[in-house]
């Protein structure tokens, strides 16, 4: 059933392995019957797409979410981790991208804080902590003084005061979440070296990353998810590049996207060389009336800041941006309604919907001017245009004015897409429109986003689905580091030019 | 909602509403304030025998209707989820600068720009370092409480500027009709107008859904921070409106004019049923809050309560307020 499992180091015990582990939530399986291995000395890279449920493991083996069936077994016996203290305790440690430090502490205090040792009258012994400090800091090759403040550090070196704390509680299993993603390349060196040094003292390590050259360049094993499912592991020595990108986003087949034939008008929006001092360059593209155009990137690519950008919430862009033919001014939010440029956030609960207001006040609140007079509110107007456009998004809920937070995830996104609907935009945008919400409204959203462009609407979507962007595009721009690295029409996409565009392999 | 007729079939009409406005209005917060003025008002006719006088009620209503005019606007202020503390020293200063005006020898209509005009500036002041400099507005206006009424204190010291025309009385000491004030008919005029504004145009939506959810709402294509100024803006104005007519009614000025009202306008819009928070809250709420202010002050004041008491009552009212709600919301939720 799986692909490849080797069967290699038979004689090797994993200090740490999950056995068919699920975790469910409402509406989604996050993981579905995975396994995973870690053995000691060796590093074991996770790879898979965003979604694949790796920060789902993650968050299992830290203790933070309990897993809904499977076993954990340390040491070949069956554990819980009901708790991140419980986790620690069995020797288990992350260092996440963003460890929360202290400034005005120390750095000895910074690594026992919570743990610190203890001497008469369960004071804290503080030379013991220095010393103790002193040795962790020197374990991993840090040159830092134990008594120093924390705000004196360098980013880097404040890194490696997080790494030293994860090693404080006597780790045997090290959790490293994309560990990489704010170093330089300099210090991406010494993080190499560091885990050199980890694996000499014989820790098991999890890693992972996107980065294809960091897991042939760090990992000796390999474990692909995939949509919450395990796929294959193995030895990172036995394959290459190709076969992994093809384990990771092999297709899924479960779902089914709407045959479309797009039928592509005139050009309705273009962009022009946009850049932001600091999140993304150069962005220029056309896109036309009837058109599904996809955005692809991994997390972080700075596809949501263009799109917020080109709908007014993020200043500081330059460039242009022509409707029609027009250039337009965007300066505000209101400024891109106005244009016809409207966008649905992937952050529903705070940017898109005021869950404390009535459905009919979240759809009517963009088109205000449309059922008023003279700026005085006309509720039966109001009413008739949220009730039109509920009934076209087949929006499920007891009445107009019930409150938008007591719906559903799936009917609040429909709220939402109601809301922009209204306005009869020319441009919609929608960042990733289908996340956290059930199968059943995925595939909704999915048929909807199909009768928009048929009705010629042109639509941006932005996903970190490969099946979705697939299946649902006419065309894919992919984003990596704030810049536009290639443009895929529909004949030549595949998974694998995606991925290989996306992570610059 | 109960999951019996085939879904897809069927055409999903969604009803409207599903409780009646009526019934949504008599659960309401409101309401159960009209029954606490009601029982003020039975306890004050039973405590005095003054207190069931045509003049005398006219009187009581001088208590509230200065602070209520700034109360209307701050109660918008509030549910956008803003506040602004400098309102008693926007007081001072205009009634400062009205008095200088008079002073140079302005008559009664140059006064009243100079009054308004002062409210202005000093709402564009407090606007611009909230919605410009991104200061908060709790910050921002303790800053410019200290700020506006020292610049009064600075020109006048321990003088006081007198010599107000004799028509300019009027706005705080004429009257419309029989016992009915022309403080008062502004207070019902403004009532309306600011009623209006909040419940029945887009800006009052707006305000509702900046309050709630600043982020959606900025989502949502909504010019958040010229809302959130228009807001200081009109804040500024009434305590504008506010400093003629008490000018008006003290016939003076000195800089200690107003002290410690913003405590009470803040008491009157939380009374009101006025999220502290935001974005929740009416304008009726607020203007029977008014009236049990107004009735609670002088109904001590008949009884000959000394002033230090009053502040007592008012700061356990205050306290009482903000608990009341909390209560109120556990025992509607039952």
């Amino acid at each position: 059933m799986h692909a490849t499992t080797t069967q290699s180091n038979s004689h090797q015990v994993p200090v740490l392995s999950l056995h068919g582990i699920t975790k469910i939530f409402p509406g989604v399986k996050a993981l579905d019957d995975v396994k995973l291995n870690l053995y000691p000395g060796e590093v074991t890279a996770l790879v898979g797409e965003n979604g694949a449920g790796k920060s789902t493991v993650v968050k299992i083996l830290t203790g933070i979410y309990q897993p809904d069936g499977g076993t954990i077994y340390v040491d070949g016996t069956a554990t819980h981790l009901p708790t991140a203290q419980a986790a620690a305790a069995m020797g288990i440690t992350a260092i996440h991208q963003e460890t929360v430090l202290f400034d005005e502490l120390s750095v000895a205090e910074n690594i026992f804080l919570g743990h610190a040792p203890r001497g008469v009258f369960g004071l804290i012994d503080r030379s013991a902590m220095v010393r103790k400090a002193a040795e962790i800091l020197k374990s991993i090759g840090a040159e830092i003084d134990p008594a120093q403040r924390l705000r004196d550090l360098g980013i880097a070196n404040k890194h490696l005061v997080a790494i030293a704390r994860a090693l404080s509680t006597d780790a045997r299993v090290v959790i490293m979440d994309e560990p990489t993603a704010a170093l330089s390349h300099k210090e991406i060196q010494e993080l190499y070296e560091l885990v050199e040094k980890l694996k000499a003292q014989n820790k098991a390590i999890l890693f992972i990353s996107h980065k294809f050259d960091e897991i042939f360049h760090i990992a000796d094993r390999f474990t692909v998810y995939r949509d919450g499912q395990f796929v294959a592991d193995g030895r990172v020595d036995e394959i290459n590049e190709g076969e992994l990108v093809k384990m990771m986003v092999g297709r899924n087949v479960n779902q089914i996207f709407p045959t479309r034939v797009p039928n592509i008008g005139k050009d309705v929006l273009e962009v022009d060389n946009m850049s932001h001092p600091t999140e993304f360059a150069g962005i220029s593209f056309t896109l036309r009336r009837g058109e599904i155009l996809g955005f692809y990137g991994l997390v972080g690519a700075g596809r949501s800041e263009f799109m917020q950008s080109l709908f007014g919430i993020t200043h500081a862009a330059t460039g242009t941006i022509k409707i029609d033919g027009e250039p337009i001014t965007i300066r505000s939010s209101a400024d891109a309604t106005q244009a016809g440029i409207v966008y649905v956030p992937e952050d529903r609960g705070t940017q898109g919907a005021i869950t404390a207001l009535p459905i009919f006040q979240n759809i009517t609140l963009p088109s205000l001017k449309q059922t008023s007079k003279n700026g005085f509110i006309r509720l039966a107007e109001e009413f008739a245009l949220a009730r039109e456009y509920t009934q076209r998004l087949d929006l499920r809920a007891a009445s107009l004015d019930t409150l938008t937070g007591n719906l559903s995830g799936g009917n609040q996104q429909k709220v939402v897409i109601a809301k922009w609907l209204a306005t009869q935009p020319k441009v919609i945008i929608l960042d990733e429109p289908t996340k956290g919400i059930d199968i059943g409204s995925k595939a909704a959203v999915h048929e909807f986003m199909a009768e928009l462009a048929a009705q010629g609407l042109a639509v941006i979507m932005v996903s970190s689905e490969i099946p979705e962007i697939i299946g649902m595009s006419d065309r894919v721009i992919v984003m990596r580091e704030g810049r536009r690295v290639a443009e895929i029409s529909r004949s030549e996409l595949t998974p694998e030019t995606l991925v290989r565009h996306a992570a610059g392999i | 909602m109960s999951g019996s007729n085939t879904a897809t079939e069927v055409a999903n009409v969604i009803p409207d509403r599903i409780k009646s406005r009526l019934e949504q209005s008599l659960k309401s917060w409101e309401s159960l304030l009209m029954l606490v003025a009601i029982a003020i008002f039975i306890a004050n006719s039973f405590a005095s025998p003054y207190f069931l006088n045509a003049w005398n009620l006219s009187d009581a209503t001088f208590n509230f209707t200065e602070k209520a005019y700034i109360a209307f606007a701050l109660a918008l202020l509030i549910i956008a989820g803003e506040i602004d503390l400098s309102v008693a020293a926007i007081i001072a200063l205009a009634s400062t600068a009205m008095g200088a005006a008079v002073q140079a020898g302005a008559g009664t209509p140059v006064l009243v720009l100079v009054g308004l005009g002062t409210g202005l500036l000093c709402g564009a002041f407090n606007g611009l370092l909230v919605t410009r400099l991104g200061l908060p507005s709790i910050v921002a206006t303790i800053g410019t409480m200290s700020l506006f009424r020292g610049i009064s204190y600075i020109i006048l010291g321990d003088q006081a500027y007198r010599g107000y025309p004799a028509d300019f009385a009027f706005f705080g000491q004429g009257y419309v009709f029989w016992v009915i004030s022309f403080e008062f008919v502004l207070f019902v005029l403004l009532a309306i107008v600011y009623s209006i504004l909040l419940h029945k145009t887009n800006f009052g939506r707006a305000v509702y859904a900046i309050g709630n959810n600043p982020t959606g709402a900025l989502f949502s294509g909504i010019r958040v921070a010229r809302v959130k100024f228009i807001l200081f803006l009109l804040t500024g104005l009434m305590a504008g409106v506010a400093a003629i007519c008490l000018t008006s009614r003290l016939g003076s000025t000195r800089p200690s004019i107003a002290t410690g009202w913003e405590l009470e306008i803040v008491t009157m819009v939380v009374l009101g049923g006025v999220n502290i928070l935001g974005g929740s809250g009416t304008l009726p709420g607020v203007v029977i809050a008014a009236f049990v202010m107004g009735l609670v002050t002088f109904g001590l004041g008949l009884l000959n309560v000394p002033g230090i008491v009053m502040s007592i009552v008012i700061g356990a009212l205050l306290i009482g307020v903000i608990a009341l709600p909390r209560l109120w919301s556990k025992w509607k939720h039952r």
